[in-house]
């Protein structure tokens, strides 16, 4: 496992000359100088200075995998909240159901749960959600719980490793969606389970060795029910 | 204000033992709040003092909405309890103009662009007041914004300086505050030493004003430590096992 | 307004069927409780209650005021909340709405009623002088209940409190030259003192959903729950305050279990109260 020094840097804190680097995300650049924008970790790949959001909302990328909970259901289209700092947009279009104009109330309303994926985001940060993939559908069942979402790349694991040992250990179907919302399907003692490996997670986030602390923690559940 | 207080002796020492350009103690604690998404408890003197941060998020009543850039409402209240004579709660003339300006100050290093639409929301609660309340309470919000993971050019911070017995001394005190000739807090963006707030009122000439400006600039720089190590304690020391 | 996705709430149900809470308490059980006063040096009592992640701040402060003309000898006492917009997302600023209106008036009747605050002892001469006490309080964490944590701060709040005679002095002055009542008042407490306070009840908490009744509600519950009944309990397990909220309904039956309950817990929460103020 590779052990890069997590440092942990803070707005306006310099990072480096314009000179040889190059700004990537989480900076901004003043009279030739690199500078954070954000509280987070500093990382550095050939030549690019980046720093990683340890806090925020979420940020919403075209093609990014959310869970979505429905605000309001409208005539032709639907208002659904993505923990983005707006609220997306579905169109009764951007749907698997054949849906008449007014009858949005019967497929979604207020409450439901959408396993949705960003369509659009436009100049003006208006989004765009759709329903409209193999994967993708109106949730029933199980639970929702959060994660912030700088910590969702920390929870799903290097290559998935993470989120694969969870649903290993718990036999529970888990969906991690990249805004911080996270489905859990199985029964209730294996839930509960996923619950606290995924408060741990949230806690040691930046602690190292942590696959292998939560994979001890699941072994022991198993050995506490039997 | 006549009084036959003297607030500064010969030898420099001020009323709470003081020397011209020493600061109050200042003790900030980061992210000390469940739900907000971002907060900060600060004491600085007498002064303790709660900022919380919601956002950005969507503006609303809508026909509030600036469609290229996130708006910073920052709300400046202080509690009933926070002061000798009790305060009737809800925002009083004073606490609306110290709001505008907390705002306007925040709004310069907030990278509001990145948002449009939306809104920052601070919250500042002045809990217990001993002079010096606005200056707290914006560099609380300037921990709290960072805390929130909000986009910032740099985390503003503030301090006042003002003028006792003729003397041009670092943040006033209560009695300082009541009796003194002139007070003049700011609030700076301390990479840039840019100006974000000023207000000033009592009697200074010109040299006096540059001393006070100099000072306040760099009692300004001292909490601004105190800021970055407050939120560095928060995130650096993560738990390596439990 | 932050919505609860219906999946959990169905979750939940389902968990409440089992005898269970999504945070792994018994029905009858609270959330850890912290108490901490004395935090104000302007504040003439003040206290901080943490309930699970709720956390209600409470200031009381003490002046002389005129008495009500109907009870001339008698202090005076009100209580305000605050819901203020960093406790929650869904919090607006601006002037009281009702559940901050409500939560007030629940809290003040709890104190008033079981009369804690021994109001015949603030007069400073009849008809003209009394203290006046004002609890104030300040909601800055929403997770749940905040009528248990709103009403444990002001009791804390108030047995920390003291009347205030040195910050008093220049008007306790101008009143002995006026009133003899008062000289003597003052020759009996010279200095500041401890606010006269007689036992306190304990409020207690419970909601109902999906005809369970679990007490302390975290905020999770209590966004799907259907009614909720608060009770304030003395000492001797009497009951000294009741308030039913919110649309549902509760069976005879299902009020002696919350009743139960909240005597059982009181007695609890009333030993932490008195820790933590050194009683």
């Amino acid at each position: 496992m590779s052990q890069e020094k997590r440092e942990i840097v803070i707005p306006s804190q310099f990072l480096g000359d314009v000179e040889g680097n190059n700004a990537g995300r989480g900076t901004f650049i003043e009279n030739g100088k690199i500078y954070s924008e954000m509280l987070g970790i500093l990382s550095k790949r050939s030549n690019y200075i980046n720093v990683i959001p340890l806090k925020g909302r979420y940020d919403a990328i075209e093609g990014d995998f959310v869970i979505g909970i429905v605000q309001e259901a409208m005539a032709s289209s639907w208002l659904v909240d993505i923990n983005a700092p707006y609220p997306a947009l579905l169109h009764v279009n951007e749907v698997p159901w054949d849906v008449d104009f007014g009858e949005t109330k019967k497929y979604l309303n207020h409450g439901d749960s959408v396993m949705a994926k960003i369509l659009q985001v436009d100049a003006e940060k208006k989004l765009q959600i759709t329903l409209k993939d193999r994967n993708l559908y109106k949730i029933r069942g199980g639970y929702i719980t959060y994660i912030e979402p700088s910590k969702v790349p920390r929870l799903i694991g290097k290559k998935g490793s993470m989120i694969a040992l969870l649903k290993k250990y718990t036999r529970c179907r888990i969906f991690v969606g990249q805004n911080g919302r996270i489905w859990i399907d199985g029964n209730e003692g294996d839930i509960a389970k996923v619950l606290h490996a995924i408060r741990k997670i949230e806690e040691e986030s930046l602690a190292f060795g942590l696959t292998n602390r939560i994979e001890e923690l699941l072994k022991k559940d198993i050995k506490d029910v039997q | 204000m006549e009084s036959d207080i003297k607030l500064i002796d010969d030898n420099g020492k001020r009323l709470d033992g003081r020397s011209p350009d020493e600061l109050r103690k200042i003790k900030i604690e980061a992210g000390v709040l469940h739900r907000a998404e971002g907060s900060c408890y600060l004491e600085w003197g007498g002064n303790k003092v709660m900022a919380a941060v919601y956002g950005p998020r969507e503006a609303l009543p809508r026909h509030t909405q600036n469609p290229l850039r996130a708006i910073v409402n920052a709300r400046y209240n202080m509690a009933a309890f926070s002061v000798d004579d009790r305060k009737r709660p809800g925002p009083d003339r004073r606490s609306r103009e110290i709001s505008k300006v907390i705002s306007e100050a925040l709004e310069k290093v907030i990278l509001l662009e990145k948002f449009p639409r939306a809104s920052i929301d601070v919250n500042i609660e002045v809990l217990n007041a001993e002079a010096g309340t606005r200056c707290a309470g914006l560099t609380a919000a300037g921990v709290a914004l960072a805390d929130a993971g909000i986009p910032l050019k740099d985390i503003p911070v503030a301090c006042a300086a003002g003028k006792i017995d003729g003397h041009v001394v670092l943040d006033l005190g209560k009695e300082e505050d009541n009796f003194g000739d002139a007070d003049l807090p700011i609030a700076i963006s301390p990479r840039t030493n840019e100006i974000l707030l000023l207000q000033m009122d009592g009697h200074l000439t010109v040299e006096e004003f540059d001393k006070a400006l100099e000072m306040a600039i760099n009692g300004c720089h001292v909490a601004s430590d105190i800021q970055k190590k407050a939120i560095m304690d928060k995130y650096q020391n993560a738990p390596e096992v439990k | 307004m932050t919505i609860t996705p219906s999946i959990k709430r169905d979750y939940l149900s389902k968990l409440a069927e089992q005898g269970k809470r999504a945070d792994g308490r018994t029905f009858n059980e609270f959330r850890e409780i912290e108490i901490e006063t004395g935090l104000f040096s302007k504040a003439e009592g003040s206290a901080r209650v943490k309930i699970g992640n709720t956390q209600v701040i409470a200031g009381i402060k003490i002046l002389i005021g005129t008495p009500y003309p109907d009870t001339p000898e008698s202090g005076v006492m009100t209580t305000a909340a605050e819901l203020i917009p960093m406790a929650s997302p869904d919090f607006e600023a601006g002037p009281p709405r009702e559940n901050a209106i409500e939560l007030a008036r629940v809290v003040d009747r709890g104190i008033r009623e079981s009369k804690i605050i021994e109001v015949d002892k603030l007069c400073l001469e009849p008809g003209e002088a009394i203290w006046m006490v004002f609890i104030d309080i300040h909601i800055i964490d929403f997770d749940g209940n905040l009528f248990d944590a709103s009403s444990l701060a002001a009791l804390a709040a108030l047995h920390n409190a003291v009347i205030p005679i040195e910050r008093s002095r220049p008007d306790l002055e101008k009143l002995r030259e006026k009133f003899p009542s008062v000289k003597k008042y003052l020759e009996e407490h010279p200095t500041d003192y401890p606010l006269p306070l007689k036992e306190p009840p304990i409020s207690c908490t419970s909601v109902k959903y999906n005809n369970v009744i679990m007490i302390d509600p975290a905020l999770d519950e209590e966004e799907i729950a259907e009614a909720r009944l608060t009770v304030a309990t003395d000492k001797n397990g009497d009951i000294r305050a009741m308030q039913k909220g919110l649309n549902g309904s509760f069976t005879v039956e299902e009020i002696k279990k919350v009743i139960k309950a909240s005597i059982d817990n009181g007695i609890k929460i009333r030993e932490e109260l008195y820790k933590s103020v050194g009683k």
